[in-house]
């Protein structure tokens, strides 16, 4: 693995949304607007009972769909098998995509906090730099899942259908529609594996506790965990060759 | 010659694609600096013989050795231009951006984006966006890019499909300086009247060999008064 090279890619990544504004416009733009439904919808007590925890959701959701898409691109224009002749280790190339999209999960994490909470008036017992926290490690997240999910996927619509697959029923089982501890016990085992709990768990402390405790902390370190994990697997699933 | 590697050493190489045999027991060696065509009808296995050689593809028996090492090595990944055949560049980048990720990733000198932007003739075209090109141009931006660095063995996959007569000629005008500087190129084609370029050629048909000498010696062998008319001969009298 080289810092050159992976940082080569990241810049080679940023470069191509550069000149596609549009799908960098959604990208920023569309968990700012959901959060806005949200707010809207909700009374106030509601709102930040549900909001705090979509605010990391949403932008999971959305860094899930780009990565998938543009790793697959990738694959289908033969850019990543030219790419794989030449000498880019695997890891540069996922990290590289990881750093880059990573960058932008950032500014997206920190765009949709701060209207939220300066805009929606969301309000937490914690702080909202605690939240603006989850919602990028969760997004990052996204980016992991996404390249790894893309090596299973030979077109781009078979890409866009795993995202009911590996985040619905997260969504379903992370906590937000009923407390883990509510749901039907092999429901509630089977929560444990599925990062997005921890991710709602986490949230739930800054919810309720106006200090960060140390159950946040671990469960923001296994969402980490979870999406260096992915990161690595997506690594170990590319191949230089193929059939 | 005997301490010089050979370009290409292909021992009994099978490989299966799509459940049937896309190479079927081809051996050949292509001695380096030459100029070889690979040529044959399309599905003839011309594509997959150059992913086998590139280190890209699974294959089910036999060895192919590139500069006397086995394909696919890592140490193969400098000294290796692969084109393959749909232009595989970045659309939704620039000329210059392209081949300058391509160069980083080879650790290739700086000026060397400017050289084979010159050396396909898109000097004019540098910052323009590649989706934006023409197919030719495109495929020229993806020529560039196997030019990259000090690549010893070009393995270019049908590189003058869809351009104009004169590009066509500049480009083999190209391959021609560069096998003289050293450099061993070969290079795919469906079109037999490019033959008369190469110094060797490779005729593939059905997943196998069936030609691999000088295009003088198929004229002589064949009696034909063309290279296409020899091909067909060889196929029809079984002289393969």
């Amino acid at each position: 693995m080289s810092f050159a090279r992976t940082f080569a890619t990241a810049r080679r990544a940023l470069g191509q949304l550069q000149h596609d504004p549009r799908s960098l416009g959604l990208l920023l733009v569309v968990p700012v607007v959901l959060m806005g439904l949200i707010a809207w919808i909700f009374p106030t007590h509601d709102v930040d009972r549900y909001g705090p925890p979509l605010l990391g959701i949403f932008p999971l959701l959305v860094m899930f769909l780009v990565t998938s898409v543009a790793t697959l691109r990738e694959r289908t224009s033969g850019t990543l098998e030219r790419l794989l002749t030449m000498p880019l280790a695997k890891a540069d190339f996922i990290f590289g995509y990881a750093v880059a999209f990573g960058a932008l999960a950032i500014v997206q994490a920190v765009l949709v906090s701060g209207v939220s909470f300066g805009l929606y008036g969301l309000k937490v017992q914690g702080s909202a730099v605690a939240v603006g926290m989850i919602a990028v490690t969760d997004a990052l997240l996204g980016t992991a899942l996404g390249l790894f999910v893309s090596a299973f996927a030979s077109t781009e619509f078979q890409a866009v259908q795993f995202m009911p697959v590996i985040l619905i029923p997260q969504l379903l089982l992370c906590g937000l529609l009923l407390p883990t501890d509510q749901l039907p016990t092999v429901l509630g085992w089977l929560s444990y594996a599925m990062p997005m709990r921890y991710a709602v768990s986490a949230t739930t402390v800054v919810m309720t506790s106006p200090t960060v405790t140390a159950s946040y902390w671990v469960d923001l370190g296994i969402v980490a965990a979870f999406a260096v994990g992915f990161l690595a697997l997506g690594a170990a699933t590319l191949r230089r060759r193929t059939p | 010659m005997s301490d010089v590697p050979a370009a290409v050493r292909v021992a009994e190489l099978r490989v299966r694609r799509g459940g049937r045999m896309a190479v079927d027991g081809v051996s050949f060696e292509l001695p380096p600096g030459e100029v070889v065509g690979l040529l044959g009808p399309s599905g003839s296995g011309k594509t997959t013989l150059i992913r086998c050689m590139v280190g890209v593809q699974i294959v089910e028996g036999g060895s192919v050795e590139i500069l006397g090492r086995p394909a696919g090595s890592p140490a193969l990944r400098r000294l290796i231009g692969y084109l393959t055949q749909a232009p595989s560049v970045y659309g939704d980048l620039t000329v210059r951006q392209n081949l300058r990720y391509f160069a980083s990733v080879l650790s290739a000198p700086d000026g060397d984006v400017d050289r084979v932007i010159d050396e396909v003739d898109l000097r004019g075209e540098a910052d323009s966006l590649v989706g934006r090109l023409s197919g030719g141009q495109r495929s020229r931006v993806s020529l560039a890019t196997a030019l990259l660095g000090t690549p010893q063995l070009l393995v270019l996959d049908e590189p003058t499909v869809g351009l104009d007569p004169i590009l066509r000629r500049d480009l083999w005008g190209l391959f021609r300086r560069l096998a003289a500087a050293g450099t061993s190129l070969l290079v795919s084609s469906h079109v037999m009247e490019e033959a008369a370029h190469c110094d060797r050629l490779l005729l593939m048909r059905e997943g196998r060999v069936v030609a691999s000498e000088t295009p003088a010696s198929l004229l002589a062998r064949t009696g034909a008064p063309d290279l296409e008319a020899a091909f067909v001969a060889l196929i029809d009298r079984g002289l393969a």
